[in-house]
């Protein structure tokens, strides 16, 4: 019996041995090798062409985010219409929460299938990546034919442009276009306000004026819902367009050389920010708080401001009506108005696309001044000529003047998470550990600048 | 078809085969091929470059990994340990007690084992919240000193999201500890306690080596579950405040979706299910020697 058990046990190890040789050598090729576009950077080849009718019968494969009701609502209505423009294309559309999409399209690129339209997001651990992986089409012979640079402002198209090996953020080529625009704001209880015998804050100094008269009556000035630790990055970010040059910030943010955080005016924000938690500014528990409850708090009458994207308006608007109201961060005395904002997810080619001059007809199609008009009839914010799309009044009136006057005139600054493919995390935790009293401003600013300062140099 | 003995020792692994297939395909190609991942410089697009053990090391000197893990095995004590001692008073009782309704009782420990850990962990994320449940409670027994907002404080995050694996787990292991219970012969209670011997000391003589195999098991389970948390902490805390709560798994997938880094987050990854692997090796070497 004994030696039947170590015979089988033997033959058994055997082919267990021999399983796992041939999974090796199965997988003795280096990872990556495999996809066919391994990494050349794709070239236009030769002129474009903005004829689509004449491109036959295609199929244009686009992967969206565009999920949530308005967004879906307007995507839907313009693939039906660019179908109906162009009846030999058809859109097949896959669409997937930001989050999902996020972590299937690196999948999806490499793969043999892959979509020819796709929307990614602006940050380095993204669209920097494709880019430096050649899985994106640079745009700007199609921004040429189509006059995109005359329709988007600069500071727009800064956010979707790349050098070609993705090192550089900001300058180089074009990678993509978005529909919508972003700005983070103060919004605000009217009647709050009124009780309170306050106006809207015109200046940096007056918004603080403001927020201790709110905490002198009693009221809490500041909602912040941050156990997700993105939220305050957004407070910080207004705060930090107060006190920093926006050149500074557009280098930090961008994560290209030249900036630093351990300057004195990014100590001062770090500072502020700090100063007013430990003042009692803000609700108690900022970092145990949801996101979600601290604008619902907002709308239940328990604050009197809330720093916040725009993409809260449409529920906003909902929850309190009339009563809500939006301004961008006031600037500094005599300083330029700076926020945060930028662009929704952009619209790219793919390199796998087999038509890119549909791909790009399409695109142009999303973002004509058509489909801004169903952008703003479905509740969102044009990132084109905002102003013009603005409703009478109401707090969707506020959103588009404040976008169209930081876009247009002031500094739209980026999301500092942009910077670099860690620097998210590193926020988060920083400025959760500035909040808590755990971290000094000094200490703070050495965490940031650390993240920073080891991605600059290393060349990205 | 009867007497004709299957000839050739191969015969085995042909029955085996279809199993053996499926379990190669989708379990030890994908094992193998992030051990090799994790030798490679690799994001995921472009062409990897071997690196060696350059991951390797990183996991071991990156010092938000090693908190990483030292936070995984502080969740052991509130998965595992905790349970258990919670697990063997509760069987303990519900075993010998002769409580109408049992197998209610019996369902309702056992429940939080069936809800979704996403539910669970929206849920919690309410009770503990500052104006949540546990808060309210606080302050209608007078006790308003102790409320604070359990999740978003450094000192209580990390036991807060414990103890809501030591509710999960504690139901799973009543349960299992309960059945190696039920196996032990009344009788020798009986006798035990005609000898004199108080209810601990029956429980330390009698009922815990009869129930070794069971605490194994229950163990095994509880400490896998508490290594390889992830969905937990994905959506209460996100690792936060701070980095009070990370855990390996988090970071795997911080490190393969977010960061692009799929050859360090595969290292990581093969870190992780050593240790898995070498805690409950110690577990069942233990339970088994002293059977």
């Amino acid at each position: 019996m004994a030696s039947t058990r170590s015979a089988a046990g033997r033959s058994l190890a055997r082919a267990v041995g021999l399983g796992a040789a041939a999974a090796l050598a199965l997988t003795a090729c280096a990872p990556g090798s495999g996809s066919d576009d391994g990494g050349a950077p794709p070239q236009p080849t030769g002129p474009v062409s903005t004829d689509v009718a004449g491109a036959g019968d295609v199929t244009l494969t686009v992967w969206d985010q565009e999920v949530r009701g308005g967004q879906d609502e307007q995507i839907t209505q313009l693939n039906a219409a660019f179908e109906e423009a162009y009846p030999n294309v058809t859109v097949e559309r896959v669409s997937q929460s930001f989050d999902d999409l996020a972590t299937t399209l690196r999948l999806a690129l490499t793969g043999e299938d892959a979509p020819d339209v796709v929307q990614t997001n602006n940050a380095r651990a993204t669209m920097g990546q494709f880019v430096a992986a050649g899985q994106l089409v640079p745009l700007d012979a199609y921004a040429d034919a189509y006059g995109w640079r005359d329709r988007y402002p600069e500071s727009v198209l800064q956010y979707s442009t790349y050098s070609e090996d993705g090192t550089v953020f900001g300058e180089g080529s074009l990678y993509g276009l978005p529909q919508v625009g972003e700005v983070v704001g103060v919004y605000y209880s009217r009647s709050a306000l009124d009780e309170l015998g306050l106006e809207v804050p015109q200046t940096w100094s007056d918004l603080e004026a403001a927020l201790q008269t709110a905490a002198d009556a009693g009221r809490t000035p500041l909602l912040l819902g941050n156990i997700e630790g993105w939220p305050a990055g957004h407070v910080f970010g207004a705060v930090q367009g107060a006190h920093v040059d926006p050149q500074e910030i557009q280098a930090l943010g961008l994560g290209n050389a030249g900036a630093s955080w351990t300057t004195p005016e990014n100590l001062e924000a770090l500072g502020q920010l700090q100063q007013w938690q430990e003042q009692g500014w803000f609700n108690e528990g900022v970092n145990g708080t949801n996101y979600d409850a601290a604008w619902q708090q907002l709308a239940d009458g328990q604050g009197v401001f809330l720093v916040a994207g725009s993409w809260l308006a449409p529920d906003l608007q909902d929850a309190m009506g009339e009563d809500a109201g939006f301004f961008a961060p006031p600037p500094a005395d005599g300083g330029e108005l700076a926020t945060t904002g930028g662009t929704g997810i952009p619209f790219s080619i793919t390199t796998a696309a087999e038509e890119p001059d549909v791909a790009a007809a399409y695109i142009d199609f999303l973002t004509s001044d058509d489909a801004m008009q169903v952008l703003a009839d479905t509740g969102n914010l044009p990132v084109v000529d905002t102003a013009s799309y603005a409703p009478e009044s109401g707090l969707l009136a506020d959103v588009y003047t404040a976008f169209d006057d930081v876009s247009s005139q002031g500094a739209l600054l980026p999301y500092l998470d942009y910077a670099t493919p860690t620097f998210g995390e590193t926020l988060n935790q920083t400025l959760q550990g500035l909040l808590a009293g755990e971290l000094t401003p000094e200490q703070a600013a050495d965490a940031l600048e650390a993240d920073y300062a080891d991605f600059t140099s290393s060349g990205g | 078809m009867r007497g004709r003995a299957p000839r050739g020792r191969a015969t085995p692994y042909l029955f085996l085969a279809p199993a053996l297939a499926v379990y190669g395909a989708f379990l030890l190609y994908p094992l193998l091929r992030a051990v090799q991942f994790s030798f490679y410089d690799f994001d995921g697009l472009t062409v990897g470059t071997p690196v060696g053990l350059a991951n390797y090391a990183a996991v071991l000197t990156d010092a938000g990994l090693r908190a990483a893990f030292g936070h995984a095995l502080v969740l052991v004590v509130f998965f595992s340990l905790l349970p258990l001692l919670v697990g063997l008073v509760l069987a303990a009782l519900l075993v010998r007690a002769r409580v109408r309704g049992l197998p209610l009782f019996r369902t309702v420990v056992f429940l939080p084992q069936v809800i979704a850990m996403v539910v669970v962990a929206v849920a919690w994320r309410r009770i503990y919240a500052p104006d949540g449940t546990l808060n309210d409670l606080l302050r209608a027994v007078g006790l308003d000193a102790l409320t604070r907002t359990w999740l978003g404080d450094y000192a209580t995050a990390l036991p807060a999201v414990g103890l809501i694996g030591t509710w999960v787990s504690t139901g799973l292991v009543t349960v299992l500890l309960m059945a190696g219970m039920a196996r032990v012969p009344k009788e020798l209670y009986e006798a035990a306690s005609l000898d004199g011997a108080s209810p601990a000391r029956q429980l330390r003589a009698l009922t815990l080596p009869a129930i070794r195999p069971e605490i194994a098991v229950a163990l095994t389970l509880t400490i896998i579950s508490a290594l390889k948390t992830f969905d937990l902490v994905y959506v209460t805390t996100g690792g936060g405040p701070g980095t009070s709560t990370t855990v390996p798994s988090y970071e795997v997938y911080r490190r393969a979706f977010e960061l692009g880094e799929v050859g360090a987050a595969a290292a990581v990854g093969v870190v992780l299910t050593v240790l898995v692997f070498a805690v409950n090796l110690v577990v069942n070497r233990v339970a088994d020697r002293q059977r």
